[in-house]
């Protein structure tokens, strides 16, 4: 805005700088999550996420031939050949080697090395070795630390074995469809209800309207945490239980005050003209809803469609009062994260895939809709 | 049955139960109950649309009565009585408060969910303002913009895993995998430490006091001053109890910037981070603050965006400098939007629950109210405790719920 009076702002470069540093920092804890998610269990533990875009130095044990293969060449016995190829693994570049595990990184490669007792080698940067004895060699090849760049490396097996690996008991494809399930009929069913609600609270007029609309405000802000212990009684003594009715009926409940509030603020604001006119030429109320009200709120039931869908999918504290025995057949996302902080407190590849796995539709919806999120956010707040 | 092929016919059940009531309830109403034919037609009209509207409301009424309205009244009877043996309740009086007032671990609830209230909605305010205000004038900025509101999409345990990895701890000598621990081990006493650990710090803790001293001032200055409307007793008690409120964690600001200068860092150990008491809240808060910073990001750059472009163009022509500009002329038209951001996010920080259960669940001195009360209710399952601490939590929503309703009257008239 500094722009206005023709005048570029001297902070323009502090600006850039300061929203990229801001936005680095907001996506790093993320980007950590998804990047883990990704390696395996010994690269997490090994070293730090950050790292693991760039190529490592990792220090591998590699053999020489054993004993057995080495020839009498000009009276010593040599043995030669490439320490990779003999473990059966992808070359690398040798930095560094050595001998002993007290000095791994003794010498540079192509150094000729004297280990004493008449014994001589000589490893190359790219793995071919030499390596001559005056005494007669056996068993095992002679132990050769090296100092190697690996280059990065990912995996998928961890959402593999996460999602689709049916015996695995922590895996998340249960849990997944399970928080489908509870979050799909809590979206959809309170929409309908506030609908309704709305349209009456925002074009009917009737004695006892501005209370309810100041009561509807006032429930915005009610901790669903009064609600559990009554409604827990309730639901045990009608029959219904532990259980996804349960469940559904309790979101909707917990989430009518917001979609009243969205859905009325947004109807109050359409054109009266379409409302009288439809009525002028005999349209019933029932009509009007349906024909005129509900085609044009479509944002204003979007947003709400999102808000309700995020928070059904992100929810642990209802899902665990209200739906989750002692079976555990109807266990959520996020409750089964909660378990496997506890028992796989250290093992990162599982506690990141799975968090990922729960993660990942939210940041979807998000993306994809967020103009909607917005907008609801914008009518949603308590002005 | 298939718990998915259940949830498809609760949907079709839900929504064509609903549908179909909204119609047939019309209907009778038209067809049936007040035809608008015959001699009283014109009553029955009258008459008709008079009920329409509750039948419409009906079972949004029946939902909010059942779901919200009535356990805050049941939870209020709850609190005042006690399972007897054998099953049934007693009428105790106020017997389960005063139990829940002699629990230490209720006052660490109480006083961390002070701590949170007051750093959790600032911090976030503040970095939204900050994030709305820089991201406005740039050409990315809608880039950035839904970059820093992402993490409002990520439920509260996604983002607890994801700052335990940050603050995860690998025994010394260990490559750390936190990188908080391996940012830690970097420091090393110097200048540089110095500087970010305890100069830094400080002053912001300094801030943090300054503010609730003005606060505590702005709050008391009424009920001190004879000049200007007397505030009322009621008013006066609350204004009286919020300024003392606020000088005590003046108090504890101070107390803590002391510390922070004169405290022995350990240098190259790595931390258990969760289990330093005191500042194991602020790792906690920090979660909180990442994931409703957006929030407030997004409400503050619509009002800053709503600002009349003449009243900034003006300072300008009369020299005003970008900070004059954004302190002086915007902030005070952003006024109200701040308040909004302010109140939404205390509300939700005096139901968290998902973070402190998650990450330390109340261990290490880091125990909150909703999670108190979830331990009482359902791990040491004594309803009446339990009750009572959730109806603590109600008392200190309802200055907001009042406010709301209030502001929301005002604007409908």
């Amino acid at each position: 805005m500094d722009n206005i009076a023709g005048k570029k702002s001297a902070l323009s470069w502090a600006v850039n700088i300061a929203v990229l540093a801001l936005v680095a920092l907001w996506v790093f804890p993320t980007v950590g999550l998804l990047v883990s998610s990704f390696r395996t269990g010994d690269q997490i533990a090994s070293s730090g996420w950050w790292k693991s875009m760039l190529p490592t130095e990792q220090n591998l044990t590699l053999r020489t031939a054993g004993g057995d293969e080495a020839e009498l060449i000009d009276g010593l016995y040599t043995v030669s050949g490439n320490l990779f190829a003999h473990e059966g693994i992808e070359q690398l570049d040798i930095s560094a080697y050595g001998t002993s595990s007290r000095d791994v990184g003794a010498y540079a490669p192509g150094e000729t090395v004297d280990m004493g007792d008449g014994e001589i080698i000589a490893v190359e940067a790219d793995g071919d070795y030499v390596y001559t004895s005056e005494a007669e060699m056996s068993g095992r090849g002679q132990r050769v630390f090296v100092t190697a760049e690996v280059a990065p490396e990912f995996t998928l097996e961890n959402y593999d074995n996460m999602l689709f690996d049916p015996n695995n008991i922590e895996g998340m494809s249960k849990a997944f469809f399970n928080t489908l399930t509870v979050s799909i009929p809590a979206t959809i069913i309170p929409i309908l209800v506030a609908a309704f609600a709305a349209y009456a609270l925002a074009w009917m007029d009737f004695p006892g309207r501005a209370l309810l609309i100041a009561a509807i405000v006032g429930l915005l802000v009610v901790p669903l945490q009064l609600a559990l212990i009554p409604l827990l009684k309730l639901h045990n003594e009608i029959g219904i239980g532990k259980g996804y009715l349960g469940v559904w009926l309790a979101h909707t409940g917990f989430g009518l005050p917001l979609a009243i509030y969205i859905l009325r603020n947004y109807m109050v604001g359409l054109p009266r003209d379409i409302i009288e006119n439809a009525k002028v030429d005999g349209a019933t109320d029932f009509q009007i809803f349906t024909k005129i009200i509900l085609p044009l709120s479509f944002p204003a039931l979007a947003s709400f469609a999102i808000f309700q869908f995020l928070w059904t999918w992100n929810d642990l504290l209802v899902a665990i009062v209200f739906l989750i025995d002692s079976s555990g057949e109807t266990t959520v996302m996020t409750k089964q994260i909660i378990e496997l902080l506890g028992t796989r407190g250290g093992n990162w590849e599982i506690l990141a895939t799975a968090a990922f796995v729960s993660i990942a539709v939210p940041l979807v919806v998000f993306f994809a809709m967020q103009k909607y999120l917005v907008r609801g956010l914008l009518a949603g707040s308590v002005k | 049955m298939n718990p998915a092929l259940q949830g498809l016919l609760t949907i079709v059940i839900g929504v064509g139960g609903c549908v179909a009531y909204f119609y047939f309830s019309n209907i009778v109403l038209d067809k049936v109950l007040f035809p608008p034919r015959g001699p009283n037609a014109g009553r029955n009209i009258n008459r008709a649309n008079m009920i329409r509207p509750w039948l419409f409301l009906l079972p949004a009424l029946l939902a909010l009565g059942l779901y919200l309205a009535y356990p805050v009244f049941e939870t209020l009877r709850l609190s005042l009585t006690q399972r007897v043996r054998g099953g049934g309740y007693e009428f105790v009086g106020l017997a389960n408060y005063q139990q829940m007032l002699r629990e230490p671990k209720f006052w660490e609830g109480f006083s961390n969910n002070i701590l949170w209230l007051i750093v959790v909605p600032a911090a976030s305010t503040a970095f939204g303002l900050l994030a709305a205000q820089l991201t406005d004038r740039i050409k990315w900025g809608s880039i950035a913009k839904s970059l820093i509101f992402m993490p409002m999409a990520i439920s509260f345990v996604g983002a607890a895993v994801i700052f335990k990895l940050i603050y995860d701890t690998r025994p010394a000598g260990q490559e750390q995998i936190g990188v908080l621990n391996a940012v830690w081990l970097g420091f090393d006493g110097g200048v540089g430490s110095f500087i970010w650990l305890r100069l830094v710090p400080g002053l912001l803790l300094l801030a943090l006091a300054a503010g609730a001293g003005a606060l505590a001032w702005s709050l008391i200055k009424p009920v001190l001053g004879r000049e200007g409307r007397s505030p009322g007793v009621i008013f006066g008690a609350l204004r009286i109890l919020g300024a003392v409120l606020m000088a005590a964690v003046v108090f504890l600001m101070l107390r803590q910037t002391l510390a922070v200068f004169t405290a022995e860092f350990p240098y190259g150990q790595p931390q258990t981070w969760l289990t330093i008491p005191f500042w194991n809240n602020f790792f906690l808060m920090i979660v909180l603050i990442w994931i409703q910073t957006g929030f407030a990001m997004v409400l503050l750059s619509a009002a800053l965006r709503g600002i009349p472009e003449e009243t900034v163009e003006a300072a300008i022509v009369d020299g005003a400098n970008p900070f004059q500009i954004f302190f002086k002329i915007k902030m005070p038209q952003i006024v109200g939007t701040i308040v909004v951001v302010w109140t939404t996010i205390t509300i939700i920080v005096l139901k968290v629950f998902d973070i402190v259960f998650a990450m330390t669940n109340g261990q290490w001195e880091t125990q909150v109210l909703a999670n108190y009360m979830y331990d009482k209710l359902f791990r040491a399952n004594d309803w009446g405790v339990g009750s009572a601490g959730a109806m603590v939590i109600m008392l200190m929503v309802t200055p907001i719920l009042i406010w709301n309703v209030y502001n929301a009257r005002k604007e409908m008239r």
